[in-house]
């Protein structure tokens, strides 16, 4: 036991610590687009990603974009491996239990995209006996254990990406996300098997209230710091200049 | 050797550990247990009868594969090389990825797929699973049945011929349960090592035991003790994986030099 | 030059686009995951390798309480699934590490995500690698270890100038074992977030949707990490062997 403490100190002595110290902001390193993806260089791009760089910037605050599986990004933020999400997370009650939230950066309705030529709709009436897939850990998928799971069977990706490529090879039936992210696989190739099949009723305690930054709780600088530099890039143009790029509403919310 | 077993160190120790697993049950969360006891004994059945199923299914190609490796014809012996040294050349878990959504991305270019008679267990996860499973316990399996099969001393082979039995009796009778009998340790390490991989199907949608635990874990944010329960499942599994296979050997290498 | 081979392949060309190495390749990112896969099992494997020794040493002269605690170690870590080990030790471990350094009075430290990789397979290697060098070491003559010493050789001594050299060629069809575990097992650093090789593949075959293409690019990488690697273990073994009579294969 004695070697092991010993080998796994001596490994930390050689990863060092950090002189300045950046604010490491946790990203999913599962792609999602139009969010945040890697490109073929190996550099992440997307909304979220140059909204993660203004808000820095306007907050003052030097950040380093850390990519995390997104299964236990919030582990890894209480583990002290990240300082922040900033990876789509909905602020909801149940993750307010264990981690803070900045004020919310955008808002989108959830909706459900399904075969074209299957008959559904969003309610769990209209899901009844269909295959929905979901990403693991969001609150699309804890909506659709409460909602549909008894009549709809509900299968469980590691990234929204494979719950698409299901649906475009016909595995499952429906998939139920952030309507941005499957405006984004509706406009691709992939994406001509389906269609929208409409938004699912809003339930506030489990969709949460918008998207915002996940900080530990009694980080409290750290979270006006991010409110701040949120309201600054909000109120000089920069955030609609940025969502200019990528949609065509605004999704700021409210 | 019952008295070697409890020495005072060895007391001292399993106190230590008592005491530990008595600190963790009083201080550790595990009050979403019973709502996930059905879940979890669900994924437990799943992960077992995935795992016998590969194993019987595996071991079946295994057979074929070492033989051809041990005595068959270069065109058989060459292909049976290149499929082991493949599987046991890459990752399993990239293995998985490939046979799920690597042909589930062929699916939409050949649409009479989705209106033949097999359409209903395509669409399943678990079929893709089991497949991953079984052709990669063959793999490695066939390379130890191609030592266990060579390892047999040709003159007992001479011999039988000689007696006038047949070759499939010769097979039969005496090349494969001693290959058998000279393979089961190795096999016992190998079908704990098959358990290990078994949790690797959750990442393509099969609710094994390791996926009901991911759920608690999200559903509660409760981070370590789903794992640990788990670990500790798996170490049940493992070990009696270990006893079975103790016990075949003890039946099955009497009077094997 | 090619032309007449993607008239005759309809795929190729787009595979062969998606896998060039500058963008809009992907193949850039596929190299530069494997080279950290290496990093890793070659830290994994060489972190193992010394935690090993230490545990086949304890195991074969350590007293009844290291032995015991040796025994569970190596039995905990072959019987649960890496996968279970490694989010275990990746967050859990850090955690306690912090805490440790805190009890000490050291200021906590920042474990990247590349040394707690190297440090959680490392500790899984060293279980397995445990076992290997114990069998290897046991299986020294001992008439060779009273020769040393009856030369007024320490226990230090010995072990360097008699033991190493003579288990070493029995130890390393175990370690070549080992090794390759290693570089596979570095695929399952993909499921916590580390852009290993598998991790990069599936971030390119989500994004192109071309799953097979990446898919069976990384199994080639793979297979030839494992290949070349498996030559480079076949000559290490012929050249600590030789000179040794009655070394059993």
């Amino acid at each position: 036991m004695k070697s092991i403490l010993l080998t796994a100190s001596a490994l930390a002595l050689l990863a060092g610590a950090a002189a300045a110290d950046p604010v490491r902001i946790g990203i999913a390193s599962e792609p999602y687009p139009p969010f945040a993806a890697p490109d073929a260089a190996g550099n992440w791009v997307g909304w979220e990603v140059d909204i993660i760089n203004a808000v820095c910037e306007a907050a003052a605050m030097e950040c380093e974009i850390t990519p995390t599986a997104w299964d236990g990004i919030i582990p890894a933020l209480v583990s002290n491996r990240i300082d922040a999400i900033m990876a789509s997370m909905s602020i909801t009650d149940d993750r307010l239990q264990t981690i803070d939230f900045s004020d919310p950066y955008y808002n989108t309705p959830t909706v459900i995209v399904g075969q074209r030529d299957m008959e559904m709709d969003a309610s769990p009436e209209g899901m009844a006996g269909m295959v929905l897939g979901v990403q693991v850990s969001t609150v699309h998928q804890t909506y659709a254990q409460q909602y549909f799971e008894g009549e709809t069977e509900i299968r469980t990706y590691q990234t929204q990406d494979e719950a698409n490529q299901d649906l475009a090879s016909g595995r499952i039936d429906a998939t139920q996300a952030d309507s941005l992210a499957l405006d984004e696989f509706l406009s691709s190739d992939a994406g001509a098997c389906c269609e929208l099949k409409g938004a699912v009723a809003h339930d506030e305690a489990i969709l949460g209230s918008g998207v915002g930054v996940g900080l530990r709780k009694g980080d409290d600088a750290l979270r006006e710091q991010f409110n701040a530099g949120i309201a600054a890039i909000v109120a000089n143009g920069v955030y609609d200049e940025i969502t200019a790029r990528y949609f065509a509403t605004s999704i700021y919310g409210q | 050797m019952r008295r070697d077993r409890l020495q005072p160190h060895r007391v001292g120790l399993i106190a230590v550990a008592l005491g530990v697993m008595v600190w963790a049950g009083l201080t550790m969360r595990w009050d979403w247990i019973p709502r996930y006891a059905e879940l979890g004994a669900q994924g437990l059945w799943r992960t077992l009868w995935l795992l016998a199923l590969s194993l019987l299914i595996g071991f079946s190609m295994a057979l074929p594969l070492g033989l051809a490796q041990a005595a068959g014809p270069f065109w058989l012996a060459a292909p049976a090389r290149w499929f082991c040294t493949l599987i046991r050349g890459t990752p399993l878990l990239l293995q998985i990825w490939l046979i799920y959504y690597g042909l589930g991305s062929l699916f939409p270019q050949y649409p009479w797929i989705r209106q033949s008679e097999l359409w209903p267990y395509l669409r399943q996860a678990w079929p893709y699973a089991l497949l991953a499973l079984s052709l990669s316990y063959a793999g490695y399996e066939g390379e130890v049945m191609r030592g266990a099969f060579k390892s047999v001393p040709h003159g007992q082979l001479e011999a039988a011929r000689a007696y006038g039995l047949s070759r499939f009796a010769v097979f039969r009778r005496i090349w494969l349960p001693q290959a058998l009998a000279r393979a089961l340790p190795t096999l016992g390490g190998e079908t704990v090592l098959q358990l290990k991989a078994t949790p690797l199907v959750a990442t393509i949608t099969v609710i094994d035991i390791y996926a009901v635990a991911s759920r608690v874990r999200q559903d509660t944010f409760v981070i370590y003790e789903p794992l640990l329960l788990l670990a500790l499942i798996y170490l049940i599994i493992a070990g009696l994986i270990a006893l079975g296979f103790r016990w075949l050997e003890r039946r099955f290498t009497r009077g094997l030099a | 030059m090619l032309d007449w081979l993607y008239s005759v392949w309809p795929g190729l060309e787009s595979s062969v686009t998606l896998l060039s190495l500058e963008p809009p390749g992907w193949g850039g990112n596929l190299l530069r995951g494997a080279a950290n896969s290496l990093i890793i099992a070659l830290g994994a494997f060489a972190v193992g390798c010394f935690i090993g020794t230490l545990g086949a040493l304890g195991k074969l002269g350590g007293g009844p309480v290291t032995r015991d605690l040796l025994a569970v170690y190596t039995t905990v870590v072959r019987a649960v699934p890496e996968l279970i080990l490694i989010l275990l030790l990746y967050y859990a471990g850090t955690d306690l590490l912090n805490q440790f350094l805190q009890l000490l009075g050291q200021r906590p430290i920042e474990i990247s995500g590349l040394a707690a990789g190297i440090g959680v397979l490392g500790i899984v290697q060293g279980a397995y690698a445990t076992e290997v060098l114990r069998g290897a070491i046991q299986s020294v003559p001992r008439g060779q270890l009273e020769a040393a010493r009856a030369y007024g050789m320490g226990p230090v001594q010995t072990f360097r100038r008699v033991t190493f050299p003579a288990m070493l060629p029995l130890a390393l069809p175990g370690l070549s074992n080992l090794w390759l575990i290693a570089t596979k097992d570095t695929a399952l650093l993909a499921i916590v977030g580390f852009s290993e090789l598998t991790l990069e593949t599936r971030q390119a075959a989500g994004s192109t949707r071309a799953y097979f293409t990446f898919f069976l690019a990384a199994g080639a990488l793979y297979l030839l990490m494992t290949l070349l690697s498996g030559r480079l273990f076949g000559w290490l073994e012929t050249r600590f062997r030789r000179g040794q009579a009655g070394a059993r294969a």
